[in-house]
């Protein structure tokens, strides 16, 4: 894959994207780490620091612009990528950041969010995923898992979840990966790939809220059953997990199957190997929709294709409409057609 | 053989096109508007088209309008009933009839009137022989027939030739106003560049209207209209939307900004999206967006980049748009909405023009959330408006709303075009890199307005939002003191713009009996009946307003110096609240009409006349 060429990289540190702003999130909450990767992150990118703007909408997660100390918009509930949309397409030289939730992207802002993946705009979007609304303390989300007793799920919710993957690569995403707030290693190197990935990325984080929903990703964050439960993706890698990686994938029919190395004949050779770049999407669907404990959840860069971005495009039509239009000055343009002279 | 051919000479004219929603009639409408401006005249026009694509064909539903008012003096408005009435079928003569004078000429397809055809249009009998036209001038050829029999050696098929008999009608109009063929011709040629037939057979079938016209006994006389006395310049026809659209670019262009528009398609503001999405030449970035709501909230995240950002919608729309709008209120960003109003509420009547949003443009939003307000007045004052509310947006860094309608949308008038180096320069007040000074909300000391600092300049990073800030350091603050002084600031910034904006101005006399309060898109008409009135030697007086939010300055004391004021509007009275909320020591009569029909020259006169002798008893 090409990747984006980066500038001259300037020497910064996490302390150049600190802002003086008290951070207000609840102790424990997992927004701390993730705000701690992106400010490791943003200095690695070889990008001045007046260059990032980062835009949300609303939820706990929307504070984070406050943050950071950058350019910024804390938007309204929902529209931060419409929001970020809009900055990008009229200043495609400037690295935007959008920082949502599961809430503010997939129901009131779920609209927005199928167009800005679909539109392939050179956006990164870091989902917060805690399957519940927190800030207005503890609602089910368009994630909570069926069956999950909220405030407005006296009875258990009885409405199909979103599968976050599965929405982008239905939505023509061109890249989609899967991180978690306790894996601060894995998420900065996620969030590196994503800040190159030229077009639309969904980072997707699994983050935990620890007054309303918490231990809601216990399968895949406890100490015990994490490595059975997640698997770690790598290009071009075997599909193996497990506490002793003796785990691995493998495609039967149109699903992915959990199998024993060493049980039946199976070998490594057997084994799925990941192509997050294949266009085709097949694999990349059935990755996102594996969910513990039936299969381990698929972790890092699931999905990342090149496509045009928006941005490529329009550039390109400007700069040919500047070249052939008659129209050079608004004179022209007010003189063109039928007119006449008194 | 020839007629004895007599030429009447007339001030203005009347003529409207009707037909089937599929029979061309926008098309001979404006072709004939060319025919007229270079015939010299001054005119305006108006398209009157039904909601539905393609109602069932012979319906009254789909029937398509599109009326021509010309003439030697100043033409304001599409004008009242026609003179000419060119129906080509029975439905369109049906639905139209009431909008033709009396003694009017009726130009009809008489192919059209048969037992099918008058059935779907609901007459019981034949009006042709039923005597109810008694007192119009009719004219019926068979324009299918001839249309057929015009072509009928070349290889098109039928269906491919009655296709051109629009021009047909267009043939017996341009006679009945001794007017050339060439211009038509021409269009042909460029139109149809690649298909010599079509060109051939329109050509023909134009013709042959032509010499029909010539022919029949009816058509006696003909008219002349004499060239307007206008001032001298270059001009063009042009509608309101599109004077929005180059409005918008002729300010991107003054204020050295690129222009941003996100919008989403909406009747009948589409073509602002349309026209504006065709001229990337000029770095224009026309973004339709996934619905209203994106529409706004990316014109916001444009805005803050440092773009020209505009948002154009209708009614509903604007709706949609409410709580971004108070995003870029709080985040004093400058935001260009242009609402083309039309008949509501709800998707109420998506064709029909109304001035109802005035309330929603002016309070439609949560909180304490000032913007200013203004409406254009005309199809070429759309220019004028859409670049002065850009002017203000980005100079009082504040979102503008600026109100135009379905008709001045759609409606045409001829434009006399500016040198875009004669309009005014417009100064955002961009921060320059490292300002030592720069704080996010430190304002100017007379606009109160913010600094605009750009995303990717040095030294200036800052995070806007929808929380409240603390003045001048633009942190979030919830503080209760600081609150209150925000909401003021952001209020009087709005107020201030009355130091910036023209005065309100009076058309007749200093002082006097009645005083006409209008606003928007009515002015054409109600300037016609106020000066028609006044040169029968009545005491009115015309104060048409373009500024809402803020009032000019001195609209308390134009208000005070008449002693009677007549509000008339297309709504159910929304500005005669707000002038009674505003100045409510004055008596203000109304005149509403909601019919998603414009005022007539003719009822304003009645009604003002009414009023005086009332007054005077």
């Amino acid at each position: 894959m090409e990747e984006k060429a980066l500038k001259e990289i300037p020497q910064l540190s996490m302390e150049d994207f600190k802002s003086d702003q008290m951070v207000k999130w609840c102790p424990g909450c997992g927004d701390h780490a993730i705000l701690s990767s992106v400010e490791k992150v943003f200095p690695q990118l070889g990008i001045r620091k007046e260059d990032f703007v980062v835009v949300s909408g609303i939820g706990c997660s929307s504070r984070f612009p406050y943050y950071m100390n950058t350019y910024g918009i804390h938007g309204i509930h929902g529209r931060a990528t419409a929001i970020a949309s809009g900055v990008k397409i009229a200043n495609p030289d400037l690295s935007v950041w959008v920082i949502t939730g599961d809430g503010d992207s997939m129901a009131i802002g779920g609209n927005h969010f199928i167009h800005v993946v679909r539109r392939n705009i050179d956006l990164n979007i870091l989902l917060f995923n805690n399957r519940i609304y927190g800030l207005t303390k503890g609602q089910y989300s368009p994630t909570s898992p069926k069956g999950i007793i909220t405030k407005t799920s006296p009875d258990g919710t009885f409405e199909n979840p979103f599968n976050t993957g599965e929405l982008v690569i239905g939505a023509q995403g061109s890249f989609f990966a899967r991180a978690v707030d306790k894996n601060p290693k894995m998420m900065v190197k996620i969030m590196l790939e994503a800040a190159k990935h030229n077009g639309t990325s969904i980072v997707e984080i699994l983050q935990n809220c620890v007054i309303f929903n918490n231990n809601t990703h216990e399968l895949i964050t406890s100490r015990e059953t994490k490595d059975d439960n997640q698997i770690h993706l790598e290009h071009g890698k075997p599909m193996i997990f497990g506490k002793n990686k003796d785990k691995g994938l493998v495609c039967k029919g149109t699903k992915l199957e959990v199998v024993k190395i060493g049980e039946n004949g199976i070998t490594e050779d057997n084994l799925l190997i990941h192509n997050q770049y294949s266009e085709d999407p097949g694999v990349h669907n059935m990755l996102a929709r594996m969910t513990p404990p039936f299969s381990p959840m698929a972790m890092g860069v699931i999905r990342s294709v090149k496509q045009d971005t928006y941005n490529d495009s329009l550039d390109e039509i400007i700069k040919v409409s500047k070249e052939t239009s008659p129209l050079k000055t608004v004179d022209d343009l007010l003189t063109s057609g039928n007119i006449w002279e008194i | 053989m020839a007629k004895n051919k007599l030429v009447k000479e007339r001030e203005d004219v009347v003529v409207r096109f009707a037909g089937d929603s599929g029979d061309g009639m926008q098309l001979i409408g404006s072709l004939f508007s060319d025919s007229t401006a270079f015939a010299g005249n001054d005119f305006a026009t108006f398209p009157d088209y039904p909601s539905e694509i393609r109602a069932p064909q012979g319906t009254i539903a789909g029937v398509s309008g599109f009326q021509v008012h010309f003439g030697h003096t100043d033409i304001h408005t599409s004008g009242d009933k026609a003179d000419v009435l060119i129906a080509m079928n029975p439905a369109s003569l049906k639905a139209n009839l009431i909008w033709t004078k009396s003694n009017g000429i009726i130009i009809v397809d008489s192919t059209t009137f048969v037992d099918k055809g008058i059935e779907k249009a609901g007459y019981d009998t034949n009006p042709l022989e039923d005597n109810s036209l008694t007192g119009y001038t009719i004219v019926n050829p068979p324009i299918s027939k001839i249309t057929i029999e015009a072509v009928k050696d070349l290889d098109i098929s039928n269906k491919v030739a009655l296709k051109s008999k629009n021009m047909f009608a267009l043939g017996v109009v341009l006679y009945l106003f001794n007017r050339e063929l060439d211009s038509v011709n021409e269009f042909f040629e460029e139109k149809f560049k690649s298909k010599p037939l079509i060109i051939e057979a329109n050509k023909r079938v134009l013709k042959a209207g032509y010499l029909y016209a010539e022919n029949v006994e009816a058509i006696n006389p003909t008219y002349k209209v004499k060239p307007a006395l206008l001032k001298k310049g270059l001009y063009r026809n042009i509608t309101g939307n599109i004077a929005t659209a180059w409005g918008l670019i002729a300010a991107a262009e003054r204020s050295g900004r690129q222009l941003f528009l996100g919008s989403y398609p909406i009747t009948p503001a589409s073509e602002i999206l349309q026209e504006l999405s065709k001229h990337k030449q000029f770095s224009v970035k026309a973004f339709q967006a996934e619905d209203e709501i994106a529409g706004v909230c990316s014109t916001i995240g444009a805005s803050y980049t440092g773009s020209l950002a505009v948002t154009s919608t209708s009614g509903p729309g604007l709706s949609l748009k409410s709580e971004a709008i108070g995003l870029a209120v709080m985040t004093e960003l400058p935001l260009v909405v242009v609402n083309v109003q039309r008949g509501g509420p709800s998707t109420g009547m998506p064709t029909k023009s109304e001035q109802s949003d005035l309330m929603q443009a002016l309070y439609g939003r949560s909180g304490e959330s000032p913007c200013i307000v203004m409406a254009a007045s005309s199809p070429s004052d759309c220019f004028y408006s859409a670049f002065e509310a850009s002017k203000l947006a980005v100079e009082h860094m504040t979102p503008v709303i600026l109100l135009t309608d379905g008709s001045i949308a759609n409606g045409s008038e001829i434009f006399r075009i500016p040198k875009v180096a004669s309009l005014d320069k417009i100064n955002p007040p961009i921060v320059k890199a490292n300002d030592p000074d720069y704080q996010p909300y430190k304002r100017d000391e007379n606009k109160l307005s913010r600094p605009w600092a750009l995303p990717g300049t040095e030294g200036l990073r800052h995070r806007l939002g929808g929380l409240e800030k603390e003045n001048i350091t633009g942190n979030v603050s919830q503080s209760p003191k600081n609150h209150q002084l925000m909401v003021e600031l952001r209020d009087e910034k709005v107020e201030r713009v009355a130091n910036y904006i023209a005065e309100q101005k009076v058309i007749g006399d200093d002082s006097g009996d009645l005083l006409v309060v209008s606003w928007g898109g009515t002015y054409g008409v109600m300037l016609t009946a106020v000066e028609q009135l006044r040169k029968k030697g009545m005491d009115v007086n015309l104060a048409h307003f373009k500024y809402i939010n803020p009032l000019p300055k001195n609209t308390g004391d134009v208000l005070s110096r008449y002693k009677h004021i007549v509000v008339c509007e297309l709504n159910n009275g929304q500005f005669v609240h707000y002038l009674k909320s505003k100045f409510p020591h004055y008596t203000y009569e109304r005149f509403n009409k909601i019919q998603g029909l414009p005022f007539m020259v003719a009822e304003l006169e009645e009604k003002f006349k009414t009023i005086i002798e009332k007054n005077n008893k």
